[in-house]
């Protein structure tokens, strides 16, 4: 990563990333134990609607409870060995589905229905899609959705995924476009890409918009206000005006889809090696990482870092078991060795912070806050809720202080307080 | 899973840019030096001795308090250090041992420490120390009788005490290159005008001071002393002159930035810096002191907590006014 430079006379610009031209997409084999995640919770006295030992197929719909609408796509044909709870991030909980995997037979429900290409077909069977496809925003009547914007951008560093997407799959873009704007409703579809990757895309049902290439730009928030010119309020989501965003991998893939009538699964992303280097690769969705480090020779050792995502906005995971996602945009590897502890030190109010905050964010007052657990008064006059968690702050700090961890840790503390509060109401 | 390497995990972002304080400190320290060794080659050991004594006692001051309070020691930042330093810039060379350990201990005790430390200080420690030594041995600070018994091939008396006493007539006597080349008599640091501009241009360049608040600082300086000039040019001196003697320049990018006391917004340092240049001057034409300068910085730093509210509207937030 980018070190401090010698003349420092402005705050430090990270740009990202453009992919290398002629960059090859690696291809990995289909694993021999596909994982598969379901965001609900794992429920030991439910009853799932499917067993250890049952066959699934590939394409298949997998539902885990009967009143749940969320549902899976098995992206392998083979035999679920195991149902199981996942702990993740901020005590959240997953159920992880291991499957044993046999040779492919492909699930023909989507097939017969992929005739009609509607919003309805996305809706029951595309949400487990490469790219994932935010369904729910779409569904939800309280979101009144009129503009879709696809970002053809990478919103973290040293992530060339969705550049790639852009460059190679224009023509399913193009179609999933089209599928997108019979959603009723839809008013307006705008694709963003890099600045400087502007050449003539010609009519492919949306508008064309150019994002800085300068970090973090490509972050949602910060996309609808280059493109829209309009600002997502404070601790609200972009659906709330109205807006969705959606990875152009998800467009893409809903194009894919239909023009082959079957559910892709494989996965883009860019793995990004402890010494920097990058490479595309492809894998079913459902593939452990383990299996995919091993494909390039990567040694995780005790004390390494794996990331999914990138360096300034990913999320580590604790497990080499933990499987490729439709959202897995990077898979990054630090060493030990590069990794830097955090400081108890206190802030010197150098102001770096502010200088760098894409959301003009008091940084320097609100970290003083967050040190005090006054988290009530750092969301009411610092700000707190305005940050979109690029991680800049925390990258220049000068007295390495844990600033987005903090930041983190808050917006969580205040989503207990008040989910408590209303509760107790 | 049995037999599982441990994974680091913590939350985005994983990098960091390299920056640390003692890198700060020490950049500091090695801008502020070539006028240091001017004034050591100027006034000889006794400066010598104010400058190590300075810097040592500062440093052992903060470690005497870090083993107070039973936390952990600060002194590998550097920060001690260059608080010592700068009292040492402000202090004549001639200034007695006592005195130098006394502004050192009002300085890292009373002007740092007891806020919590480094980040915590609302005002310059250093100009903490100096000022409570000037308000209670007035006569140290007293250039020219500091300086009796040097002899310098240059005119030797105090710049802006001359002004003071003996009027606009006296301002004559000084050449201003020679000034700015260090032909001035005044405290250790603050005489090679020259210096201290190369090395705040430095820091500046480098990012370690902020440059807006020693740019306004100095343009508002400027600005107020040549209306004084043209109000009446038989009274005030002009704007070069209070640019050049003094610790106009030691203040603007030495004193005046150091970073807990000064606001970090835009707006708040233009004010900031604005409003010290423009009381150095008040001080100094109408005021009962012949240089401002460190009080003017400790009044302003009195106002940094409220100008520094002054702040653009975050993303994503509603103007309350509107």
């Amino acid at each position: 990563m980018k070190k401090r430079p010698f003349i420092c006379l402005s705050e430090p610009h990270l740009e990202y990333d453009v992919i290398e031209p002629g960059c090859e997409l690696n291809i990995i084999p289909v694993p021999k134990k596909a994982v598969l995640f379901f965001g609900t919770a794992y429920d030991k006295k439910g009853s799932p609607l499917f067993k250890e030992g049952d066959r699934v197929k590939t394409g298949q719909k997998l539902i885990l409870y009967a009143d749940s609408e969320e549902y899976v796509i098995s992206t392998v044909t083979g035999t679920i060995s195991s149902v199981s709870p996942y702990a993740g991030d901020f005590g959240k909980s997953y159920t992880s589905v291991q499957i044993d995997v046999s040779e492919d037979e492909t699930d023909d429900a989507f097939e017969k229905v992929s005739a009609e290409q509607s919003i309805e077909t996305v809706k029951n069977y595309l949400s487990y899609l490469p790219g994932n496809l935010p369904i729910k925003s779409f569904l939800d009547p309280g979101n009144k959705i009129d503009t879709i914007v696809i970002t053809g951008v990478d919103s973290d560093l040293l992530v060339v995924t969705s550049q790639y997407i852009v460059n190679s799959k224009m023509e399913h873009i193009i179609k999933g476009i089209k599928i997108l704007r019979s959603i009723p409703g839809i008013n307006n579809i705008v694709l963003a890409v890099r600045r400087d990757s502007l050449h003539g895309y010609g009519n492919i049902g949306a508008e064309v918009k150019n994002i800085s290439t300068r970090y973090p730009s490509a972050f949602g928030q910060l996309v609808i206000k280059e493109s829209l010119g309009r600002e997502v309020q404070a601790g609200k989501k972009p659906e709330d005006i109205g807006i969705c965003v959606i990875n152009a991998e998800a467009v893409a893939s809903i194009g894919i889809a239909f023009s082959n009538n079957t559910i892709p699964t494989d996965k883009i992303f860019t793995l990004i090696n402890k010494d920097g280097t990058k490479k595309l690769v492809s894998a079913r969705i459902g593939t452990p990482i383990s299996d995919i480090l091993k494909a390039f020779n990567i040694t995780l050792n005790h004390g390494d870092r794996l990331i999914l995502g990138g360096p300034m906005a990913g999320s580590p995971v604790y497990s080499e078991d933990y499987p490729v996602l439709p959202d897995t945009d990077a898979i990054m590897v630090q060493d030990k060795n590069y990794i830097q502890p955090f400081s108890d030190y206190p802030c010197i109010n150098c102001g770096d912070c502010i200088r760098i905050c894409p959301a003009n964010i008091p940084v320097n007052m609100l970290i003083r806050y967050l040190e005090a657990k006054m988290y009530q008064q750092a969301a009411d006059e610092y700000d707190l809720y305005s940050c979109i968690e690029c991680g800049l702050c925390t990258y220049v700090c000068v007295s390495k202080m844990p600033i987005s961890q903090y930041i983190r840790l808050a917006k969580y503390e205040l989503a207990g307080i008040n989910t408590a509060e209303a509760a107790n109401a | 899973m049995p037999n599982q390497k441990k994974l680091i995990v913590s939350h985005a972002p994983f990098c960091h840019d390299g920056s640390n304080i003692s890198t700060r400190s020490n950049n500091i320290m090695l801008a502020a030096l070539p006028a240091v060794l001017h004034g050591c080659y100027l006034y000889g050991f006794p400066a010598v001795g104010v400058v190590a004594l300075s810097i040592s006692s500062a440093i052992i001051w903060e470690y005497l308090i870090n083993l107070l309070t039973k936390r952990p020691a600060t002194i590998g930042d550097g920060n001690a250090a260059v608080i010592g330093m700068m009292v040492a810039m402000l202090f004549p060379a001639t200034t007695p041992w006592w005195a130098v350990i006394t502004g050192t201990f009002v300085a890292i005790v009373v002007g740092k420490q007891i806020y919590g430390g480094i980040g915590g200080n609302p005002f310059n420690p250093a100009l903490i120390g100096i000022a409570i030594l000037m308000l209670s041995w007035k006569n140290i600070f007293d250039i020219d009788q500091a300086l009796l018994n040097y002899e310098f091939n240059f005119a030797s008396a105090y710049p802006l005490v001359a002004l003071k006493h003996y009027g606009v007539s006296s301002v004559d006597s000084y050449n201003l290159a020679g000034i700015l080349m260090g032909n001035q008599t005044g405290s250790i640091g603050s005489g090679f005008g020259l210096a201290l501009a190369l090395g705040g241009l430095y820091l500046i360049l480098r990012g370690f001071i902020r440059w807006e608040i020693s740019l306004s600082f100095l343009a508002a300086l400027l600005i107020t002393s040549l209306f004084f000039q043209l109000y009446d040019t038989g009274k005030y001196a002009g704007p070069l002159f209070h640019l050049l003697t003094g610790n106009t320049l030691l203040g603007a990018f030495f004193l005046a930035t150091e970073d807990s006391s000064s606001p970090a917004n835009f707006i708040p340092m233009i004010i900031y810096g604005a409003g010290t240049g423009l009381m150095v001057m008040l001080i100094r034409n109408i005021g009962g002191h012949a240089d401002g300068v460190v009080f003017a910085i400790l009044l302003m730093n009195l106002t940094n907590p409220l100008i520094d509210k002054i702040r653009p509207k975050a993303m994503g937030k509603v103007n309350s006014h509107a």
